[in-house]
C-alpha cells in the first residue's frame, strides 16, 4: 500500500550556543561572517558536543537535535518521547516554524498549528470573547472561521459565564479551557501539542484527550504530541518516536516504543545497587534489590507464570525494633497493585537481606515498577520509588497449560470456573 | 485533498537557510485578520482601566506644545513668522510624535513579544505593521485637535493659508511611517542579539527631534548655523516635517530635491529593514 505521507523530516539538526551573549559571541559572529564572506563553510558547524547536561563538555556548542529522520503519515496520532532534554520541545518548535533547523529540511503536504503553551498570546486586558478572535487569529484562523464556531468553542471551554470579562479575572484553570477550546476548533492538516494537558481537572483533561482522538479519527486530521505522561500517550498516539540526548533512537508502535523508553529510564537489571550516599546516616537503609527466580539466578526478564522473588539487601546502623520492610508494585503508569510486607522485627546493628517471594500471582507481560518501603511502626524510615523495575516476559514453550495468555489485565491467574445444572425446564 | 506522492507536491518546506528576499504578501494576506485584530487589541487596551481613556492621547502634545512655546519662542525668541507659535509647534510635533511612536513600537517587536513568537508562527511583520496602524489611529485623535486649533486661530484672526498641497499630506504621513517602520524593523532585529541598541534608541530620538526642524523653520538653522546647517539638511525627516508644515499652515519651503531624497532615503530604509526582518525572524529566539 502507497504510504500518505504528509510530513517528512529530513536530517534534521539544531545547534544551540551556550553561555551567555557578550563580547565573545561578537567574535564568533565575525569570525562566522568572514567565513561566509570568503564563501567557506561555517567553522562552528563541525564542533558541538552531544546534549548531555550532566557532563561538562569541552564546547561552547551542543545540538540539541542530530540528524533527525521521520516521516508521519496522514491521520496519524504520533507521539513524540524522550526523557527532559531530549529535544522534543526543540524539535516541536521546528516543526511550528517558530525557529529555524541548523541544517536539514522538513517537508509538509498540510498548513501545520501549534499549541504549544496555552494562552500565550491572550492579552488580559480583553474579554474572554475578544481573546477567543484575538487568539484565533494569532493560530491563523480568520475572522470569519471563528464566528461560525463562536459558540461551539464557548460551550467546550465551559466558560459561558465569564466571557465578556476580562481574561485577567480568569482562574488558571479556565485560561487554559478557553485556550484548548479555541485550538481544537482550529482546522489545521497537521496540530502540534505540547504537554497542554499538565493543566486543568481530570474532567477536563479526559474532554481534551476526547476532543483529539476524535480530530484525528474523524477529522482524518494529524497529530504531533509530546507528553510525559505515558497513559496519555498510550491512549492517544498510534505511533511515537523515541529522542534521547538530541538523536534519533527509534519510531514505531506506541507500546513498543513506550517500553523502550521506560528501559531507557532503567530498564530491568536483575540487580540494582542503591545510592546510598544520602541514606547511610539513616538508622536503616537498603543497599540493593535483586530480582532472582526460584533457583536463586539472577533475572533480568522473568517468564510469565515462573516464580520469582526480591531481595532487598539493607543494613541497620542501630539496635531497632518493631522494623517493617515492604515492597510495592505498581504498573508503569504508578497505579498501585499490591504491597507486601514483613512482619515487625527485632534487629542488632548488621547486614541484612529480606527475600520476597511469589509464587501464585502470575503477572501479564509488560514491566512493573518496585518501591521499597522500610519502615518502625508508623515512622518512614526509608521510601525508594527510584526507577526499580521489574519485567516480565513471553517465553516460548512455555509449558505451563494454565496461562491463557489474552493479553488483557494486568494479573493473568484465572478464577476457577464451575458449571452446574441448575435444572433443565425453562 | 490530493492524493498523489510525487515528490514536489509539498505544500512548503522548512529549511535553515532563507533566500535573500523573501517578503509572503499572500501569507499577510492570509492573515490580515490577525492585524486588524492587533490594531484593534492596541488601541483599545489604551483605554482600559483608564478614567480619562483616549483624552491621554490629547494631554502630550498639547502640555509639549506649550513648552515649547514658552522655552523656544517666548525666551528663545525662534521667529515663526505670522503663524502663532502655539500651532506651529503643535503642527510639528503632531507629525514628529507619529514618528516616535512607530520607531519606539516596532524597534522591540522582537523583545517585547518573545513569548508568543516562541509558541506560534505567524508572519512577524504582521506585528510592527499593526503598530504603524495603530498608531495612525492616535495620529489621528492628535490631528483632530490640531484641526481644532486651527479653526480657533483662524476665528481669532490670525493669518493662516491652507496650501493646495495639503492634497498629499497623507502620503506624507505614509513615508513617515514607513520611514519609522524601517528603522524600528532594523533596530529590533538588532536588538534581540545585543541590546546595546535599545539603550541608544531612548536618547537617540530625543537628540534626532533636535535635528528634524520640529520646533523651527529649516530656514533658521542656515542663517544661524551654517557651519552645521548640512546636518538638518541630511536628515530626511527635517524635510518632511517642513513639507508637513507648508501643506498645513502655509509656512517654510518646500524642497523638491530635498523631498526626492527623503522618499530615496525611506525606501532605501525600508527594503533594507525588511531584509534584516526577514533574515531575523527565523532564529532570533535562540538568541533573544
Amino acid at each position: 500500500m502507497k504510504k500518505d505521507i504528509i510530513l517528512k523530516a529530513e536530517n534534521i539538526s539544531k545547534q544551540y550556543r551556550l553561555g551567555q551573549v557578550g563580547t565573545g559571541t561578537l567574535s564568533h559572529d565575525i569570525n562566522r561572517w568572514w567565513h561566509k564572506i570568503r564563501g567557506k563553510e561555517n567553522p562552528y558547524l563541525k564542533i558541538g558536543d552531544i546534549n548531555d547536561r550532566s557532563t561538562k563538555g569541552n564546547s561552547d556548542y551542543v545540538w540539541a537535535l542530530q540528524d533527525i529522520n521521520f516521516e508521519v503519515e496522514r491521520g496519524e496520532v504520533l507521539g513524540i518521547i524522550g526523557k527532559n532534554g531530549a529535544g522534543k520541545s526543540t524539535l516541536l518548535k521546528i516543526l511550528s516554524k517558530v525557529t529555524a533547523p541548523t541544517t536539514g529540511s522538513i517537508k509538509s503536504r498540510g498548513r501545520i498549528a501549534s499549541l504549544l503553551e496555552v494562552g500565550t498570546g491572550f492579552n488580559g486586558e480583553m474579554t474572554g470573547r475578544e481573546n477567543i478572535f484575538l487568539n484565533g487569529a494569532i493560530l491563523g484562523m480568520t475572522k470569519k472561521e471563528i464566528s461560525s464556531k463562536l459558540d461551539e468553542i464557548i460551550e467546550f471551554s465551559g466558560c459561558e459565564r465569564y466571557i465578556d470579562t476580562p481574561v485577567k479575572r480568569y482562574s488558571s484553570g479556565m485560561t487554559v479551557r478557553l485556550a484548548f477550546a479555541v485550538a481544537a476548533f482550529l482546522e489545521p492538516e497537521i496540530l502540534v501539542i505540547d504537554e497542554v494537558l499538565a493543566v486543568g481537572d481530570a474532567e477536563f483533561q479526559k474532554k481534551a484527550i476526547g476532543k483529539m482522538q476524535d480530530i484525528s479519527r474523524e477529522g482524518g486530521r494529524t497529530v504531533l504530541f509530546v507528553s510525559h505522561n505515558m497513559a496519555a500517550i498510550q491512549k492517544l498516539c498510534t505511533k511515537c518516536v523515541l529522542l534521547q540526548n538530541g538523536k534519533f533512537i527509534a519510531q514505531g508502535k506506541t507500546d513498543d516504543i513506550i517500553q523502550q523508553y521506560l528501559q531507557q529510564s532503567g530498564g530491568s537489571q536483575g540487580k540494582y545497587i542503591l545510592d546510598t550516599t544520602i541514606s547511610k546516616k539513616k538508622k536503616v537503609y537498603a543497599t540493593s534489590l535483586t530480582i532472582e527466580d526460584k533457583e536463586g539466578n539472577l533475572m533480568n526478564e522473568i517468564p510469565v507464570g515462573k516464580p520469582w522473588g526480591v531481595i532487598v539487601d539493607f543494613t541497620v546502623n542501630e539496635n531497632i525494633n518493631n522494623l517493617i520492610i515492604a515492597i510495592g508494585i505498581t504498573d508503569i503508569h504508578d497505579s498501585p497493585i499490591s504491597t507486601s510486607w514483613s512482619l515487625p522485627q527485632e534487629l542488632k546493628k548488621g547486614n541484612y537481606s529480606a527475600t520476597f517471594f511469589e509464587d501464585t500471582i502470575k503477572f501479564n507481560t509488560g514491566q512493573y515498577k518496585l518501591l521499597i518501603g522500610i519502615s518502625r511502626g508508623n515512622e518512614v524510615i526509608e521510601y525508594i520509588d527510584n526507577s526499580l523495575f521489574v519485567i516480565f516476559s513471553d517465553v516460548i514453550n512455555q509449558q505451563d497449560e494454565s496461562i491463557v495468555n489474552n493479553k488483557s489485565g494486568i494479573i493473568i491467574n484465572q478464577m476457577l470456573v464451575k458449571i452446574d445444572r441448575i435444572n433443565t425446564t425453562i | 485533498m490530493n492524493d498523489n506522492n510525487t515528490p514536489n507536491d509539498w505544500l512548503f518546506e522548512i529549511t535553515p537557510k532563507n533566500k535573500f528576499f523573501s517578503l509572503n504578501l499572500k501569507e499577510v494576506w492570509q492573515y490580515r485578520d490577525l492585524l486588524l485584530l492587533f490594531v484593534k487589541r492596541d488601541v483599545i487596551t489604551v483605554y482600559k482601566q483608564t478614567v480619562l481613556g483616549p483624552l491621554w492621547y490629547l494631554i502630550q502634545p498639547l502640555f509639549t506644545s506649550v513648552t515649547f512655546t514658552i522655552i523656544f519662542n517666548n525666551v528663545a525668541g525662534i521667529d515663526t513668522g505670522t503663524v502663532p507659535p502655539f500651532l506651529f509647534n503643535l503642527a510639528g510635533i503632531t507629525v514628529w510624535n507619529y514618528f516616535t511612536a512607530c520607531l519606539t513600537g516596532t524597534s522591540d517587536t522582537f523583545k517585547a513579544n518573545a513569548a508568543i513568537f516562541g509558541k506560534v508562527y505567524f508572519p512577524r511583520i504582521i506585528t510592527p505593521l499593526s503598530v504603524v496602524i495603530s498608531n495612525l489611529v492616535k495620529f489621528g485623535i492628535q490631528f483632530l485637535i490640531f484641526i481644532g486649533f486651527y479653526i480657533f486661530y483662524y476665528f481669532q484672526g490670525a493669518n493662516l493659508g491652507l496650501n493646495g498641497l495639503i492634497l498629499f499630506f497623507p502620503i506624507l504621513i505614509i513615508i513617515m511611517g514607513l520611514l519609522g517602520l524601517g528603522l524600528g524593523m532594523l533596530i529590533s532585529a538588532m536588538v534581540t542579539k545585543y541590546r546595546d541598541f535599545s539603550h541608544l534608541i531612548g536618547f537617540g530620538i530625543q537628540l534626532l527631534m533636535y535635528l528634524s526642524a520640529v520646533m523651527y523653520p529649516m530656514s533658521l538653522i542656515k542663517d544661524k548655523l551654517p557651519g552645521y546647517g548640512w546636518l538638518v539638511e541630511y536628515n530626511p525627516l527635517a524635510y518632511i516635517i517642513e513639507t508637513a508644515r507648508y501643506m498645513l499652515l502655509d509656512v517654510g519651503e518646500v524642497s523638491v530635491l530635498g523631498l526626492s531624497y527623503t522618499l530615496a532615503v525611506t525606501i532605501a530604509v525600508f527594503f533594507i529593514g525588511l531584509l534584516v526582518f526577514n533574515k531575523t525572524e527565523k532564529s532570533f529566539i535562540d538568541t533573544v
